[in-house]
């Protein structure tokens, strides 16, 4: 569904994204791992049409969309998720969401869609349906990034890019908004390409996995493959120090 | 349908190439992160991994042979600190020394389901038992048919090398139904079970997987008429991973290398230069999914050609042909990888000198022997007289030391053995394979 080949993306003059190349499968969801600066909101930007890169390809599902503005792209059917949540606070859950479809909000029969998709993000998160007249800004960390992933849901992507959706919640809190996303892939097939800096929750969900090192890929490999990998292992899932701890 | 990994055995080409570019441009990031070796290739180019955009970019890189192995003993070749190798296997090195080759705990999972692959092609299936007639050692072959069978799910019967009397009666009396072994040791179980009077059908005996020497189509139907199965050919070098590497289908039409893990390239073996696809030349492999002991560019030695057309198993890898000759004068002895220069480096320590010398290799019924053959020297002569320990056992014993096969040798008058415009012919195989 979406390959990318040789992207180099820079900011000013710095070089953030080295040659990059990784593929999502329909229904996949593959999870980008790297430490603080690696390059992985870049990478998403990148994809989203918000950083542009400067060479290579990026074809999805065959049409190359390197050069599409961001809206473009969000018509194609990709959906950012961006990092620390976006919502908009001083607008109501439901005003959030309806802002989400505002794609499909003029096309004939959209708002009664649109409706549709309410309460199919409502039967995801049901909290949010709770708090559908609430502002956006009095939610809870957890409560608004659901709303932020519920509004990228209202357009309908096929490809759902999430940046770091576990960042500053509770355990209990990422362990739900993951289990959303996976089932997310498994029911409605959605195909998701999920950055994470918790890479032992992304790859216990993730099918497959890329390990970016200061803009560079360094590993690819099966989820498995990356949890059982040493260099993941000392440098993304902190198992050392846990030793350390326990001893 | 035996496929074991329909998800990549049977990938489209678009797919693959997309696959292997990733994998390849992974791969090349961490060798030069991790491999100094491959960091100084990079420097003298005035390269960055990230130069190679394409899966063609690959041959702007030089080849990695042998010598760069050894020049590297034991471990600096390795991409992982050795505390995160959980196994070292060994192969045989130009010269007195082996080639040393790391697998981290994900490199043996790999290397069993490739090892998977071909055992799954062949027939084999959860029901099976299996016995394993390779070396059990610093050798990669029995390890690897072993964790492959175990990944199946099949019986594995560790059995090792040699005692034919005792293989036959476990193969009777515990059903084996698949034989792992070198082709030649295959027509020597035949030829035994003949002499013991002992009908091969009798046998549960159903599938062969044979490796680690060159076979012909004739010694096939051989092993295929004197054991009563199906017999199939397998390809791996223990410094790429060992078995796995490709391996034959139900069509018997070339070899499918397992392309989402090597990189298959066909050069010239005397200029270096990537030959066109459908080429016969010599083989060389680069790794994409290693961690412990990546190979960029490897040199195989082994002559092949590659054909891409679609296979009718349904497989879209590509197929390597059969192995015939290799374009280095390594030879194959029972299974074991000899230099004709280890040879030397033994023979000259033994004689403390130089030493005219012929090494013989002949096939007795099925199995190879190898007799070196030394002209008297003063220096041996002297060797002789003070009687510290026979020349002769001391020559053996190095030989043993350094290739790990037991040889014949034989010293004769001086000037006794046949020269061809005033030189020795180094090797003379006499096998007809």
């Amino acid at each position: 569904m979406l390959r990318i080949k040789n992207i180099n993306t820079f900011y000013g003059q710095v070089h953030a994204i080295k040659n990059v190349s990784l593929h999502l499968a329909e229904g996949e969801i593959v999870t980008l791992i790297g430490a603080n600066g690696a390059g992985k909101t870049t990478l998403l930007n990148t994809l989203s049409g918000i950083v542009p890169p400067k060479s290579g390809q990026i074809l999805f599902n065959d049409v190359e969309i390197n050069h599409f503005p961001p809206h473009k792209i969000v018509r194609l059917g990709v959906s950012q998720v961006p990092e620390g949540r976006q919502v908009f606070k001083p607008l109501s859950v439901e005003d959030n969401l309806e802002l989400g479809a505002y794609l499909h909000y003029r096309i004939k029969g959209g708002k009664s869609e649109a409706k549709k998709d309410m309460g199919m993000v409502f039967e995801l998160f049901p909290i949010l349906q709770q708090r559908r007249k609430q502002l956006a800004g009095t939610l809870s960390g957890g409560e608004q990034q659901m709303l932020a992933i519920g509004r990228a849901l209202m357009a309908k992507p096929r490809l759902l890019l999430l940046d770091e959706p576990s960042m500053g919640l509770a355990p209990m809190i990422v362990q739900e908004i993951l289990k959303v996303i996976a089932n997310l892939s498994r029911e409605k097939k959605t195909t998701i390409l999920l950055v994470e800096q918790n890479a032992r929750a992304a790859l216990k969900i993730a099918h497959r996995g890329y390990v970016l090192e200061t803009g560079r890929l360094i590993l690819e490999g099966t989820a498995s493959e990356l949890l059982e990998n040493k260099d993941v292992q000392r440098a993304y899932l902190g198992r050392d120090k846990k030793e350390i701890w326990e001893r | 349908m035996n496929i074991w990994d329909p998800t990549h055995e049977c990938i489209s080409r678009d797919e693959l190439e997309q696959l292997q570019l990733e994998r390849l441009q992974t791969t090349l990031n961490r060798v030069h992160k991790n491999v100094i070796h491959y960091r100084k290739i990079f420097n003298k180019l005035g390269a960055l991994p990230e130069d190679v955009i394409s899966l063609a970019d690959l041959s702007k890189l030089p080849l990695t042979s042998k010598d760069d192995l050894n020049f590297n003993y034991p471990y600096g070749m390795f991409a992982v600190p050795l505390r995160e190798v959980v196994r070292i296997h060994s192969s045989s090195g130009t010269g007195s020394k082996p080639l040393v080759a790391g697998y981290t705990k994900n490199d043996i999972r790999i290397w069993s389901n490739l090892v998977a692959r071909f055992m799954t092609a062949a027939g084999v299936t959860h029901d099976d038992l299996v016995q394993v007639t390779f070396q059990y050692g610093l050798f990669t072959g029995a390890f690897g048919l072993h964790y492959g069978t175990e990944t199946i799910g099949a019986s594995v019967i560790p059995m090792g090398t040699g005692n034919t009397e005792r293989q036959i009666m476990i193969m009777q009396d515990y059903k084996s139904t698949v034989l792992v072994s070198t082709p030649s040791y295959a027509l020597e179980l035949a030829f035994r079970m003949e002499q013991l009077g002992i009908n091969p059908k009798s046998l549960s005996l159903k599938v062969g997987l044979f490796g680690g020497e060159p076979w012909s189509e004739k010694m096939r139907s051989q092993i295929e008429q004197g054991l009563a199965i199906n017999a199939t050919d397998n390809y791996g070098l223990s410094e790429v991973i060992g078995p796995g590497i490709a391996g034959e289908c139900s069509c018997k039409n070339g070899l499918h290398i397992y392309e989402d893990a090597f990189l298959p390239e066909i050069i010239d073996p005397d200029t270096g230069k990537v030959l066109p696809p459908g080429s016969e030349g010599e083989l060389v492999i680069t790794t994409l999914t290693k961690e412990a002991f990546p190979l960029i560019r490897y040199r195989t030695r082994d002559i092949t050609s590659l054909d891409y057309a679609p296979c009718t198993c349904g497989r879209t890898l590509v197929r390597m042909k059969r192995l015939s000759r290799r374009s280095d004068d390594m030879l194959i002895i029972r299974g074991v990888n000899v230099y004709p220069s280890q040879i030397e480096e033994a023979v000259f320590s033994a004689a403390q000198g130089e030493a005219p010398y012929q090494i013989v290799v002949e096939r007795i019924g099925a199995m190879d022997s190898m007799e070196v053959i030394i002209e008297v020297t003063d220096k041996i002569f002297a060797l002789e007289l003070q009687k510290q320990r026979s020349f002769l056992d001391s020559v053996k014993k190095q030989i043993n030391t350094i290739t790990g096969i037991n040889a014949s040798v034989k010293l004769v008058a001086a000037n006794s053995i046949p020269r061809k415009e005033g030189k020795i012919t180094r090797v003379s195989d006499r096998r007809q394979i």
